[in-house]
């Protein structure tokens, strides 16, 4: 494998106030990569400096040799790199199929992912392809929001907290995707606040505080005390 | 017998203000920028057209094409050199320059053209009218009817059957998200405000084939542009035809009663709705 995406000393701020403080992690081709932590972690400041909606302060973004860091957002897509935003963001005046649809606008040739294969992947969206976005159930409107990213045809895939206010039946549901997203050649990397999510998808799990990234492993080497530490920034002891 | 008639004209007329309004309407809705210079534009599209006519000899109705091209031109212009440095949450900023090119404008005009009344000539169509036996209606405000169906239905194709239109709508729903999708808010404005335009000039030819025009008379056909899209409920394209055809008709009856309260009852028929309807008559459901 090789590094799709390379992220070194990534610095972002919110006018005075500094969300990220220099993070380094690397999302190599066809890998799963979890990032975890608390509320406030910087998570999500992550992600959205990543895609170009954060204002990036200091260090880099390379994809695939590429230096994207600063790039406008829709150049980024283009690019390859889609989000699953937080709260799905679905837009309240399109129908399903039209939310997905829009996913595809700026895209280039042809590639994996059609209306029907995503389709097919979440076979509701077929049945409630006429349904205004924001009408379907927090699950239902989860696919969608996932399925408007693929349209785009992403090398890699960033999902923010897909499993927010969803209960485990439904969590279960969509993180079944993964594999398929995965086999269409399409790297990913989910912010979780459910740990247990997080380590069953990951092939790497990196841990955020107050802006860092403040433990990395693969999750069979990353013990449940190193991760609790990690996490709510207390010794477990 | 003279109710039907009076009801005939006023609808008719509501195609006019309908065309005054589309172009704000489809700025409002997609930008959330109130145009303050919208009449003006108008005005300014209708001294375009004479221009044109004057200097090629063509008819008004085909010196608009030209005129509508590079007024689509000068709203893409507009969008992207001036109004979208200015959008952002305070809608103060915007509100204060489309203000300042309402001025510029007028004044520009004045300069350019003095305070004459002007008309665009269209020729013996201007006289002419259809005998519908219970009505008898003139050729050039039925045109001006079928012309404002003609570029809602067209703006309503374009907003809901095209890739266009899908990201005109995603925009307005949530501009950072569409920017996640590909698409430039800044680029999709500028679109907005190049057809708001055009469509500004094909409101500007009836305005200016049916009666005379100064540099002055933007801001009252801004009124009326306002009431109509307001009437007829906030981003809603139909909507806007059925605000302006409730100002035209309140505006026809009132001028049956006595001609001085033809502009008042217009005015009066948009205070009713607001406080019956305060969102419109037919409010976009995402609103």
């Amino acid at each position: 494998m090789s590094a799709l995406l390379q992220i070194a000393g990534l610095t972002a701020h919110y006018g005075d106030f500094q969300a990220l403080f220099g993070v380094d992690l690397t999302l190599q081709d066809g890998e799963t990569l979890a990032v975890i932590g608390a509320n406030g972690a910087g998570k999500t400041t992550l992600m959205r400096a990543i895609t170009g909606i954060a204002k990036v302060t200091a260090g880099t973004v390379t994809l695939a040799g590429e230096d994207i860091t600063r790039l406008p957002a829709p150049e980024i897509l283009t690019r390859g790199i889609a989000m699953v935003p937080e709260g799905r963001r679905l837009f309240p005046s399109l129908t399903v199929e039209e939310n997905l649809l829009i996913g595809a606008h700026a895209r280039k040739g042809n590639g994996h992912w059609t209306l029907e294969k995503v389709q097919a992947l979440f076979p509701i969206l077929k049945e409630r392809r006429h349904n205004p976005g924001t009408a379907l159930s927090g699950g239902q409107q989860q696919m969608v929001a996932i399925g408007r990213a693929l349209m785009s045809n992403p090398r890699v895939l960033l999902c923010d907290e897909l499993s927010l206010g969803l209960v485990p039946v439904v969590i279960k549901e969509i993180y079944a995707a993964f594999p398929r997203i995965k086999a269409s050649g399409t790297s990913i990397i989910v912010v979780e606040q459910d740990i247990g999510q997080a380590l069953r998808v990951a092939d790497h799990v990196h841990c955020m505080m107050e802006g860092r990234i403040t433990l990395s492993g693969r999750p069979a080497e990353l013990s449940r005390s190193a991760i609790h530490d990690a996490y709510f920034g207390v010794s477990h002891a | 017998m003279m109710l039907i008639d009076t009801l005939a004209q006023g609808l008719l007329l509501g195609g006019l203000y309908a065309l005054f309004a589309a172009g704000l309407s489809l700025v409002f809705g997609i930008i959330r920028l109130v145009n303050l210079a919208h009449g003006d534009l108008i005005i300014l599209g209708a001294y375009l057209i004479l221009t044109v006519t004057t200097i090629t000899g063509l008819h008004p109705f085909v010196a608009v094409l030209l005129a509508a091209s590079l007024m689509f031109g000068l709203g893409w212009l507009l969008q992207t050199h001036l109004l979208n440095r200015v959008l952002g949450a305070d809608i103060l900023p915007p509100l204060l320059v489309t203000f300042g090119l309402s001025v510029v404008i007028q004044n520009g005009l004045l300069s350019g053209f003095t305070a004459d009344s002007r008309k665009l000539a269209a020729g013996a169509i201007e006289a002419q009218s259809v005998d519908l036996a219970v009505v008898t209606l003139g050729v050039m405000p039925l045109l001006t009817f079928a012309s404002a169906v003609a570029v809602i239905f067209a703006l309503n194709r374009l907003f809901y059957r095209t890739a266009l239109g899908r990201a005109f709508r995603a925009t307005s729903d949530d501009a950072v998200t569409a920017e996640l999708m590909g698409i430039g808010p800044q680029r999709i404005f500028a679109g907005a405000t190049g057809i708001a335009l055009a469509v500004a000039t094909i409101a500007a030819l009836y305005l200016g084939t049916r009666a005379n025009f100064d540099p002055s008379i933007g801001p009252a056909r801004l009124l009326y542009a306002f009431e109509a899209v307001i009437i007829g409920g906030l981003g809603s394209l139909w909507g806007t035809l059925g605000g302006g055809i409730v100002i035209g008709m309140a505006q026809a009856l009132g001028a049956s009663v006595n001609p001085e309260r033809q502009i008042l009852s217009g005015h009066v028929a948009f205070v009713v709705v607001l406080l019956l309807r305060p969102r419109g008559l037919f409010p976009r459901a995402s609103d």
